[in-house]
């Protein structure tokens, strides 16, 4: 009989949930200037370490022995205090994603997951939505024009965009009658039957979720709230040493987490194709017992989620080395004209082929 | 008015709607970025790696020695009269008893300083030498230095050195027989 998971073992779930989702932010920078080399015909840092990996060990370095500097006339408290808002709702977020299906000793059945709750995505879009008081005190405290500018765009961008990705959510939830995670991962793979990830069924949704994602995280081509160009920073423009730091930091495990919910609404989370077949032929061919396969299938499925989430990591740095910004106009007509009403139909055609049984 | 005949009527017509979904040009826009991705790298690892020079290149200078090893330079001060930047110094000495075999003229550089900061390696220096004694080497720089008195070459760092092997391609570099025959073939033409 499996029983619930215990405390203990949650809070090593979340641990290393927390250390990997750091680790993914450290090379995530790496990636991002490698990625942009090689888009530019370029090589990228290559001489910390072999390839350049220890690079962002160098750039730790330099962050954490950097001045700290507190400019002139900005409010101590809320100046500290909006990088660490920043950071923790990036990293509370990813404590409900589903990283893998449970693994069974004995009589016990472990949960590859933070915590399985039944209003998973209620809860990312909550802490995701707090994510831009982050931004919004940190440019707010810091006193100054540019950085007021960026965070009061961020803010903007991020309530407009936020309707669409929620509305564009709406049509999956549709689908699959529930909000957590865990489930609508299961329901995008039967075993005996023959299902198909939530893309299939929602290209138009996924598109939608898509655009939104690279809005929420701040991206390229969305990134108004910090352009160099125009806002010198943006709201960070007043940041230094680690406090900097950790803004860029959170906007990595924002992407992570982003990618996370997307392979897991979107492309199945942890299943991949011919699972149960792969379990079977251990149980049938191999002798295996029944909980070992059904172990390694979840570890197996654990580095598939992981690899669907460095896919779309490095869709976020192709996309970002490719396309200009958007004008602030354009952001918001694209936004508010085009993507909400686009999500409403896909909510009309959802529920239509759902009326007429064509999709369930 | 019209300047030139080469400007382009601009014709504003309405986007299609392939334009105005903007999705077609974002992915043309990645499949052209993803080809770069693949594509050959312009990038030179510096120490690891280096720029091929090109044969007529002009770099560090050289003083040659001739085919017995002996200094060509006689300190005329011809290329320091045609070096436009000034960069050559040298102090002329006369030869002594014993020293044949080290200079090849009775007169010769005590001291022959390149100041590399002034250099423009235009080569005329090159051009203006009758003994064919300083040489811009086609292989090699004046690396970079931390103090500015390190760009002032002297002797000890331009002469090339005694072992035939060692020397710089650059230059006459001739063995005894062909020097011979050079030698021979001078002395039969009519004067």
């Amino acid at each position: 009989m499996i029983e619930l998971p215990a405390l203990g073992w949650q809070s090593i779930v979340i641990f290393v949930v927390f250390a990997v989702s750091l680790l993914i932010a450290t090379y995530c920078t790496y990636a991002e200037r490698v990625i942009a080399a090689f888009l530019q015909d370029r090589v990228g840092p290559d001489r910390a370490g072999p390839y350049g990996l220890a690079q962002p060990l160098a750039d730790a370095v330099k962050m954490f022995t950097k001045e700290e500097f507190f400019p002139g006339g900005a409010n101590k408290a809320l100046f500290v205090f909006g990088p660490c808002l920043a950071m923790i709702t990036a990293l509370m977020s990813s404590a409900v994603i589903p990283f893998g299906n449970n693994l069974t000793f004995g009589n016990n059945a472990f949960f590859l997951q933070g915590i399985e709750v039944n209003i998973g995505m209620l809860w990312i879009f909550g802490v995701v939505s707090l994510g831009v008081y982050g931004v919004m005190i940190g440019g707010w405290a810091s006193n100054n024009k540019f950085s007021l500018l960026g965070a009061v765009r961020a803010a903007s961008q991020n309530i407009s965009y936020e309707l669409a990705m929620g509305m564009a959510l709406i049509a999956v939830l549709m689908m699959s009658g529930t909000l957590s995670l865990r489930e609508i991962t299961l329901q995008q793979s039967v075993a005996g039957e023959w299902h198909f990830w939530n893309i299939v069924k929602q290209p138009l949704g996924f598109i939608i979720f898509c655009v939104c994602a690279f809005a929420e995280t701040n991206r390229t081509p969305f990134d108004l709230p910090e352009c160099e160009t125009e806002l010198v920073g943006g709201y960070h423009t007043e940041y230094s040493s680690m406090k900097l730091g950790l803004y860029l930091f959170a906007e990595y495990v924002n992407i992570f987490v982003v990618s996370a919910v997307m392979s897991v609404l979107y492309f199945g989370g942890f299943n991949f194709p011919f699972q149960y077949e792969l379990r079977d032929w251990f149980v049938n061919s191999q002798g295996w017992e029944l909980t070992s396969a059904q172990n390694l299938i979840t570890i197996l499925g654990t580095l598939g989620l992981f690899a669907k989430i460095f896919g779309f990591i490095f869709f976020f740095m192709w996309i970002r080395w490719t396309l200009p910004r958007f004008r602030y106009d354009q952001l918001m007509r694209l936004g508010w004209t085009i993507l909400i009403p686009l999500a409403v139909i896909n909510i009309l055609i959802t529920g239509g082929l759902i009326l007429f049984g064509v999709i369930q | 008015m019209q300047l030139t005949n080469r400007a382009k009527k601009l014709e504003k017509k309405p986007m299609t709607l392939a334009e105005r979904a903007y999705l077609p040009a974002i992915f043309q826009g990645l499949s052209i970025t993803m080809r770069h991705f693949f594509m050959k790298k312009a990038t030179i690892r510096y120490p690891e790696e280096t720029r091929p020079f090109s044969p007529v290149f002009r770099g560090l200078h050289v003083l040659k020695r001739d085919e017995q090893g002996r200094e060509r330079c006689t300190a005329c001060g011809l290329c320091a009269v045609a070096c436009p930047a000034e960069a050559i110094t040298m102090v002329a000495g006369e030869r002594k008893k014993g020293e044949e075999g080290l200079y090849r003229e009775e007169k010769y550089a005590i001291s022959y300083e390149v100041n590399m900061l002034r250099c423009i390696f235009c080569g005329l220096c090159e051009e203006a030498c009758p003994k064919a004694a300083v040489y811009l080497q086609p292989d090699k720089m004046a690396p970079p230095r931390f103090e500015r008195d390190e760009f002032v070459y002297g002797k000890d760092r331009l002469v090339e050195p005694v072992s035939p092997d060692q020397r710089s391609v650059r230059g006459i570099q001739l063995t005894p027989e062909q020097a011979d025959a050079l030698r021979n073939k001078l002395a039969a033409q009519p004067a």
